[in-house]
């Protein structure tokens, strides 16, 4: 009887998974298709471009300051060796930043910032019906209420992650400013053995990661149904699955990219 | 003219629509009316193409709804406008951004033309200087008029209003019914009205269906409902006391 209800649990779990994945595609494949007016589209995503990306740009930039600082710190506290030179921490720290603290980190943090604030946006308009009333009208409501928000992320992503690893780097010379070691030894470990490759890894990667914040974000907000607590809980489903998705996909683009 | 054919619309194990049948005639109020929960909002969204139905036809002038490629459905949606039950008004936008969204999404129109005709379908709700105000900052009746020069921007053929005076004072209630009343007869629009207001009923009703449990119950004239002797609907119309003391004077 107990292997009967396993079975009959995990049966109900993977179907219920397997629905979820197709109404995830589903969502995709009427999320791009051809606008009805490019114009209105253009509107909406520069509105987005804003609402999304330009206005992350501050938290990114305290983050990316204070992580800079505290990998140097730790870092250097970690590498306290006679045989090891002071500027290997700035190398470390450098391949800290551009791997994995900028493309990855930033991109959760940004799950939870922008993610909420599609689902929620979203599952508001849904319930509503401000989605019905686009239907009604004649307009595409997945194209134009979602494409233009995976566009604004999808572009804006790379550029804000490129600034985070400038801030990174610009935090961790200056706590070796304030008194870890010389700077002079912190800028030449940055510039020693630098491989271009890993940021192209970490752009592609902020891209993937752009594009899976959104979009699940944008589908657990497009079918909220009922009120405001649905909207609430769908918004946390939203972050939660995105931070999944980035994390898994961070493993799997890893594999793929760098090994 | 819609015309309706056995529609069927079921929920899991609950059978929402009946088998309703049913016709709409251009330059004509139709009122859908029964209690709360009888099915009315699933009726009138599966009118529209919100929710497909399990079983039946619906057509819009010979042009079945359910039978149409995604080009002949856009083009038949930009032939009606829809007063939803909550406004559903864009929060992000102003006023005047509201009423001309279906333009500037399908017109070739100038913006000045546009404006001319936000300006134009706001007057025709008496509704003036709001342009640039936000929805969030209009009252209920004020909303409900915005939702309705929304619904007639694009001069649509076909009119669904689900619930529009609800949540209103009664003086506002009317003014928005004889306005639904008005503008069908000025653009000899097909309109289609959901209300459990009776009043509406009696100041606008000129073909009224009578939903009760998912199945049409009664269909007839505004005149001839309270005259009927059909028990769902007399005791659905006579449930107000005011309607019982008119009825015992008439």
């Amino acid at each position: 009887m107990g292997v009967q209800n396993y079975f009959y649990f995990s049966d109900m779990f993977l179907i219920a998974w397997i629905r979820t994945l197709g109404r995830y595609w589903l969502m995709l494949s009427r999320t791009f298709r051809k606008p009805e007016n490019w114009n209105e589209y253009k509107k909406s995503f520069f509105r987005d471009l804003d609402h999304l990306g330009a206005d992350s740009l501050g938290i990114v930039a305290v983050i990316s300051i204070f992580v800079g600082a505290v990998v140097t710190i730790q870092t250097n506290y970690n590498l306290q060796d006679p045989l090891i030179p002071d500027y290997y921490v700035a190398l470390a720290v450098r391949e800290s930043i551009i791997l994995e603290f900028s493309p990855t980190i930033v991109s959760l943090i940004l799950a939870g910032k922008v993610g909420s604030n599609i689902a929620s946006t979203l599952g508001s308009m849904r319930v509503s019906e401000q989605i019905d009333a686009l239907e009604v009208m004649g307009v595409n409501p997945y194209a134009y209420l979602i494409m233009p928000k995976v566009v604004a992320l999808v572009l804006f992503n790379p550029i804000l992650i490129i600034i985070s690893m400038f801030l990174g780097v610009i935090g961790g010379y200056l706590a070796a400013y304030f008194g870890i070691f010389s700077t002079q030894d912190f800028v030449t470990g940055l510039q020693l053995e630098f491989n271009a490759y890993y940021v192209s890894y970490a752009l592609i990667k902020t891209v993937v990661f752009a594009f899976l914040i959104t979009s699940i974000s944008a589908f657990y907000g497009f079918f909220v149904k009922g009120g405001a607590i649905e909207v609430g809980v769908n918004a946390t489903k939203a972050v939660v699955s995105s931070s999944v998705a980035i994390i898994v996909a961070n493993y799997v683009l890893t594999q793929i990219l760098l090994v | 003219m819609i015309e309706v054919r056995d529609i069927r619309k079921r929920f899991g194990d609950t059978e929402v629509l009946k088998g309703i049948s049913t016709s709409f005639r251009q330059g004509v109020t139709s009122l859908i009316i029964g209690q709360s929960g009888a099915g009315k909002t699933v009726f009138l969204k599966s009118l529209v193409g919100l929710h497909g139905i399990d079983q039946g036809e619906i057509f819009y002038d010979d042009r079945q709804l359910g039978k149409m490629n995604e080009d002949e459905q856009k083009a038949l949606r930009t032939e009606m406008g829809m007063v939803f039950q909550g406004n559903a008004l864009f929060d992000s936008l102003n006023i005047e951004e509201n009423v001309i969204f279906a333009l500037n999404m399908f017109s070739d129109m100038s913006a000045a033309e546009k404006k001319e005709r936000a300006d134009f379908c706001l007057e025709r709700v008496n509704l003036k200087g709001v342009n640039h105000r936000k929805p969030a900052e209009l009252s209920g009746g004020m909303k409900k008029r915005v939702a309705i020069a929304r619904a007639i921007a694009l001069n649509p053929k076909y009119l669904f209003c689900d619930e529009p005076n609800s949540g209103l004072d009664p003086r506002t209630a009317i003014l928005i019914d004889n306005l639904l009343k008005e503008i069908t007869d000025e653009f000899n629009i097909t309109t289609v009205i959901n209300t459990h207001d009776m009043n509406s009923v009696v100041e606008i009703g000129e073909h009224i269906i009578f939903i009760k449990d998912g199945a049409k119950a009664w269909e007839g004239g505004g005149d001839e409902i309270l005259h009927t002797d059909n028990k769902a609907v007399t005791d659905f119309v006579f449930s107000s006391e005011l309607f019982r003391k008119i009825r015992e004077k008439s």
